[in-house]
């Protein structure tokens, strides 16, 4: 089982990078916000439970209990590592550019640990008991990060973090994602987009209801299995169902009013949506016939904006029953 | 409660395929329902565990329906969790008595991104994100606690990494050798960390005598339970699993002899971990598939080793099995299956 591919799946498929990035814009609410506001002023603040533990960094609900959370309780710049880890090869974004340690930090006054970066020289500078203080950054806007990194108490604690100017409570906070990838579209509609350079449209055919998918899919999404034959289809078709945009959106590169239709190409049983042009937008009509406009060979890119848009072919429209199925 | 057993099993797991998911899946949900017995209509209930940050594209589970025969309109379901969960929820569903058979699936291509950066996005927003931590990063601090409590050495944890790697057919590298590496993020080296994995995974569910006519020998699911602990790993206990012990409980894991288990372990240390909240005892066969360090293909991981241990009562060699997946940083969240052929 390990190991299985498909036989018919080539070597190389197409790829391309693709990157996911948006930023939340996030509430913190009354308890996170007293903590980051905290942080901001150069305090650290933790809640006690009903049963007298101290959370550090709070949580707005007891973890054991789900009970609401009471009184705010200043602790200790300084703590006890519980646990650590070593970074030899620190990434971008990380508290630190050089090795350090994540670490477990159990601060004084605190009955939770908390997780943040340790300055060390080195791992055997490292050990679970060791004692850590809190290296205060100078500029602090009410994030975690406020905390720049723990270092080894040398025995004199943590210095005064530097005053800041006073400012409101602290209410929310931006979150930004940034995801990289390298995605594939997969073997069968790899084939497809390098048939379309080509100048080809290049379908599939099921095994089990014999109906050609343009483009076509990794599974017949019927029947469930994958497609077999591949099947060359032509480039003229018929139009089976159109809108018209009239309104101006952002990213926007037609000219207003275009037309967007579904065109069923002779010898598919999907219609494929593409752009209609060559024709006045309010003479669009279900059962024109049309043909795709490809991009000159040498400017073909494994996309369908390698055709241009479907024009009339000036054949007679089709008639109704021809394409009534895909309605 | 209703009997239902797995009756089929099918999956695919390679470091990095070509193939979209579709493509994966469609001949591994194939497979398993060919193997089955089943017509595709008789299954009554559709359902999925998959993760969009995978590949970074929203409702990516809608896509992969195309593998599952949509038409005519099918009655489905997707959790945005490990396919085990899935087969939690097709198990819960199987149990209102109105269809037989239900088709449980995962998949995911952990291939495509840097995974360390799609796992950190579960975590905390607040306290953790802000920091770069990663879900590594929380493996490693559970590795020290582990090591720190005497409760492992890095050897143990070597030598799990060993007896997967033999199983899954990938050397036969011992743990001396093993621990000659040096680390990655120490305490872990290489070999503690689970391989990035594409993989898919489907399992057919039948009730009652349905599935004794379509087996001689059904998996019975005797027992399936899952518990989730709070996500702060600084609140945690991170050397055990109160939710994996009680999971165990509940599901009966030591009503009766265990003949094997296999364990969703991402890490080599949390295997020794589950192996104990499991309460197993040493005459147990610990991951005969390989586990985690043979391949972890995410979101089907867990699922797989439902299936592993159906498997081996399919075809008769155990008799009783336990299976486990586990979810969230340092086993926050644990799944545990028993499983048992006929009497
Ligand atoms: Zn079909």
């Amino acid at each position: 089982m390990e190991g299985k591919q498909d036989p018919a799946s080539p070597a190389e498929a197409l790829s391309a990078p693709y990157v996911l990035a948006y930023t939340y814009r996030r509430s913190v609410g009354p308890v996170i916000g007293r903590f980051l506001t905290g942080l901001r002023e150069g305090r650290i603040e933790g809640v006690r439970t009903a049963a007298g533990r101290v959370l550090v960094p709070p949580a707005e609900y007891d973890p054991e209990t789900g009970a609401a959370v009471g009184d705010f309780v200043e602790v200790g710049a300084a703590g006890v590592v519980q646990s650590w880890c070593w970074v030899s090869e620190p990434r971008a974004g990380q508290p630190l550019d050089r090795p350090f340690a994540w670490a477990l930090v159990k601060l004084d006054g605190a009955d939770t640990a908390m997780v943040h970066a340790v300055d060390a020289p080195s791992p055997a500078a490292m050990r679970t008991g060791m004692r850590v203080c809190v290296r205060w950054r100078a500029e602090r806007v009410g994030s975690v990060r406020d905390i720049a990194c723990f270092v080894p108490d040398e025995g004199s604690g943590a210095s005064e973090a530097p005053p800041m100017p006073p400012a409101e409570p602290v209410r929310g906070m931006l979150s930004p994602v940034h995801l990289e990838f390298t995605i594939s579209p997969g073997a069968t509609l790899s084939r497809f987009l390098e048939g379309v350079v080509e100048g080809k449209l290049l379908g599939r055919r099921c095994p089990a209801c014999a109906k050609v998918y343009v483009p076509p899919k990794g599974a017949c999404p019927t029947c469930g299995v994958p497609f077999g034959d591949e099947v060359a289809v032509s480039d003229t078709g018929t139009v089976t169902s159109f809108c018209i945009v009239n309104v101006p959106f952002e990213g926007q590169t037609m000219k207003l009013p275009y037309t967007y239709g579904s065109v069923l190409l002779d010898g598919a049983d999907i219609p494929i949506l593409h752009l209609i042009s060559g024709i006045p937008a309010d003479e669009v009509r279900m059962g024109l016939r049309v043909r795709a406009e490809w991009l000159p060979a040498g400017e073909r890119r494994p996309t369908l904006e390698s055709i241009r848009w479907f024009a009339p072919t000036g054949e007679p429209d089709a008639a109704y029953e021809t394409f009534s199925e895909h309605q | 409660m209703r009997d239902v057993a797995i009756v089929s099993f099918a999956a695919s797991t390679t470091p990095h395929s070509n193939l979209d998911d579709v493509e994966m899946l469609a001949p591994v949900i194939h497979e398993a329902i060919e193997s089955s017995g089943l017509a595709r209509r008789e299954i009554g209930f559709t359902v999925s565990g998959s993760c969009d940050y995978l590949c970074g594209r929203p409702f990516s589970f809608l896509m992969a329906l195309d593998a599952a025969s949509a038409w005519p309109p099918i009655s489905e379901s997707h959790v945005e969790m490990d396919g085990a969960w899935a087969l939690y929820e097709a198990w819960v569903r199987l149990q209102i008595g109105d269809i037989d058979a239900a088709l449980v699936y995962a998949f995911g291509k952990a291939s495509q991104g840097d995974l360390n950066a799609v796992m950190a996005t579960q975590l905390d927003p607040y306290y953790l994100a802000p920091l770069g931590v990663d879900a590594e990063c929380f493996a490693a601090l559970q590795a020290r606690a582990m090591l720190d409590a005497g409760r492992c050495t890095e050897r143990d944890m070597a030598a799990v990494a060993a007896r997967g790697r033999r199983d899954a057919g990938l050397g036969a590298a011992s743990a001396d050798e093993l621990l000659r590496a040096p680390y990655k993020l120490a305490p872990l080296r290489a070999h503690d960390c689970p391989p990035v994995t594409d993989g898919v995974a489907a399992v057919v569910l039948v009730a009652g005598d349905r599935a004794r006519q379509l087996h001689k020998r059904p998996a019975w699911i005797r027992g399936i339970d899952h518990r989730i602990e709070a996500p702060s790993p600084g609140v945690r206990d991170l050397t055990r699993s109160p939710s994996t012990a009680l999971a165990a409980r509940a599901a009966g894991v030591g009503r009766a002899k265990v003949d094997l288990a296999e364990i969703h372990a991402p890490y080599t240390h949390q295997e020794i971990i589950v192996r104990e909240a499991l309460g197993l005892d040493a005459s147990v066969v610990i991951n005969p598939s390989g586990g985690a360090p043979g391949a972890h293909p995410v979101m089907s991981a867990g699922l797989i080793r439902v299936g592993e241990a159906a498997r081996r009562i399919l075809d008769g060699s155990a008799q009783r099995a336990v299976a486990h997946a586990t979810a969230g940083p340092c086993l926050q969240q644990n799944l545990v299956c028993v499983l048992e052929g006929e009497q």
